[in-house]
């Protein structure tokens, strides 16, 4: 959260000019960083519904699977862009750089990552938006990853940076569930750009906004590191 | 009693018209989200949705609910505890709302301060009924993983965003009515604001 200074004198003078056109004015929840009194009520809210959602996550809850002719073909695209704007990663450089309560910070190449034992699940994205559509993904399960470099699985959050400027962040319990994976492949073959490439966040117990695509650093923290569309409004915890 | 009775309770009052602001806000935000991805050949307005864009939609809708929800359990409660639905919605037969509905297409709706009509009973009780169902299919859409039981309930998750969608229709419809009635009869208004008193001393007897 940005650091908000606050003058009561002020903040008096907004809820009463609020008073006069809570309904105009009131409702944009469109600029989370120079918040009015309702952004504030509604910012408060979403905090609490963030503690509602942890406090309904059970780690042994496994979100559905589907079998193979469930897929959603051809697969839908989405992004905060169009699909010839996809980051094109180069593998020969790529490294999976690693930040924060973490032991071993050595970044990761993609083949070490495939040589690591494999995880394939056929589950349902569905999107904050309201559609959902299922797809098959494999990779490292990150709870295995994070033990595996020695992270502190006690510290609060698991963040994401991406080759797109994309960054997202989710509550460890969420990490160390079963069907949380680094995905490397999608639909039997390599992620393609559009779908993530080389190396995406799949998390079925969360929305789609979640699961983070071409991640090149992953970091583990007590701070709280927020996300792209969590800046701007939508709910942080996003579980399904 | 020293002074006489309101026709509506102030902790009635009170919760309807909490629970009137929550019903606004849940619809106009919730036309918003379903806008985002429609599944029916058309869209709300946007002048009539509540939030400019779907995050602000669906944190005004996310708000809202806790105020449906905890206002609406003290509802319930209150009035099983108090009796008044039993004295006030009960009891309730199909010969009643078929008189009442004529008497009330004729524009001769009965009514006495302080006791329902059938048209208004049966439309109260469905509507409480609709609500509990809004509530019930709203969660299993936010949450089909964790609260998967009730998700499957409904028959998974796009089904209960249906069935959330009729819910919300029922719910708007007898908005509707409900004002037309209000807009028929229009004293009883002042006593859902003020609570107005019970014409004489019988009627609090009979009670
Ligand atoms: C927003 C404008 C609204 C107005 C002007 C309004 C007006 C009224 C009035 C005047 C009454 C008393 C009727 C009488 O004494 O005969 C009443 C009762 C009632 N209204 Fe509304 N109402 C509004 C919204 C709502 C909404 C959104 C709901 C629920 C979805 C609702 C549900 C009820 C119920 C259940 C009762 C009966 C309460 C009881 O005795 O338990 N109203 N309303």
């Amino acid at each position: 959260m940005p650091a908000l200074t606050l003058n009561r004198r002020n903040l008096l003078g907004r809820a009463l000019a609020l008073g006069a056109a809570t309904t105009l004015t009131g409702c944009d929840f469109d600029d989370p960083s120079h918040p009015d009194v309702a952004d504030r009520v509604l910012n408060a809210m979403s905090h609490w519904n963030d503690e509602v959602q942890a406090a309904l996550f059970n780690p042994h809850t496994l979100a559905p699977t589907f079998p193979a002719s469930a897929i959603t073909r051809p697969p839908r695209f989405n992004a905060f862009y169009d699909i010839d704007k996809a980051p094109q990663v180069d593998l020969a450089t790529w490294r999976l750089g690693l930040t924060g309560r973490i032991g071993d910070k050595q970044p990761w190449r993609i083949a070490q990552l495939r040589a690591l034992p494999q995880e394939s699940q056929i589950t349902r994205l569905i999107c904050v938006e309201g559609w959902r559509v299922v797809g098959q993904w494999s990779g490292v399960r990150l709870g295995d990853f994070l033990r595996r470099i020695n992270a502190d699985t006690k510290a609060r959050y698991v963040s994401f940076q991406c080759a797109d400027g994309y960054f997202e962040s989710i509550d460890m319990e969420s990490a160390l569930h079963p069907q949380t994976i680094l995905a490397l492949d999608f639909l039997g073959a390599p992620l393609t750009a559009p779908f993530g490439a080389p190396l995406r966040l799949r998390i079925p117990t969360k929305l789609g906004y979640k699961n983070a695509k071409s991640i090149v650093a992953l970091g583990v923290t007590n701070q709280f590191p927020s996300g792209y569309w969590e800046k701007q409004g939508y709910n942080w915890f996003g579980g399904s | 009693m020293a002074h006489r009775r309101p026709i509506h309770p102030l902790a009635l009052r009170v919760m309807h018209w909490l629970n009137a602001i929550a019903i606004v806000t849940l619809i106009g935000s919730g036309w918003e989200i379903y806008d985002a991805s429609p599944f029916l050949p058309f869209t709300f307005p946007q002048w009539a949705t509540i939030g400019q864009w779907l995050g602000g939609a669906i944190a005004w809708h996310l708000a809202a609910i806790w105020l449906l929800m905890l206002n609406g359990a003290l509802y319930l409660g209150w009035g099983l505890v108090t009796g008044h639905f039993r004295r006030k919605l009960l009891p309730l037969s199909l010969r009643a709302v078929l008189r009442d509905t004529i008497a009330a297409a004729r524009f001769h709706l009965p009514h006495r301060p302080g006791v329902y009509n059938a048209v208004q009973r049966l439309l109260y009780l469905g509507v409480i009924g609709l609500g509990v169902l809004a509530v019930l299919s709203g969660l299993a859409v936010w949450k089909p993983v964790q609260l998967w039981p009730l998700s499957d309930l409904f028959g998974g998750f796009f089904v209960s965003r249906v069935i959330h969608f009729i819910a919300m229709a029922g719910i708007v419809l007898f908005l509707v009515v409900h004002l037309l009635l209000v807009a028929l009869v229009p004293r009883v208004l002042p006593a859902m604001i003020t609570g107005g008193h019970l014409p004489n001393p019988e009627s609090e007897a009979a009670e």
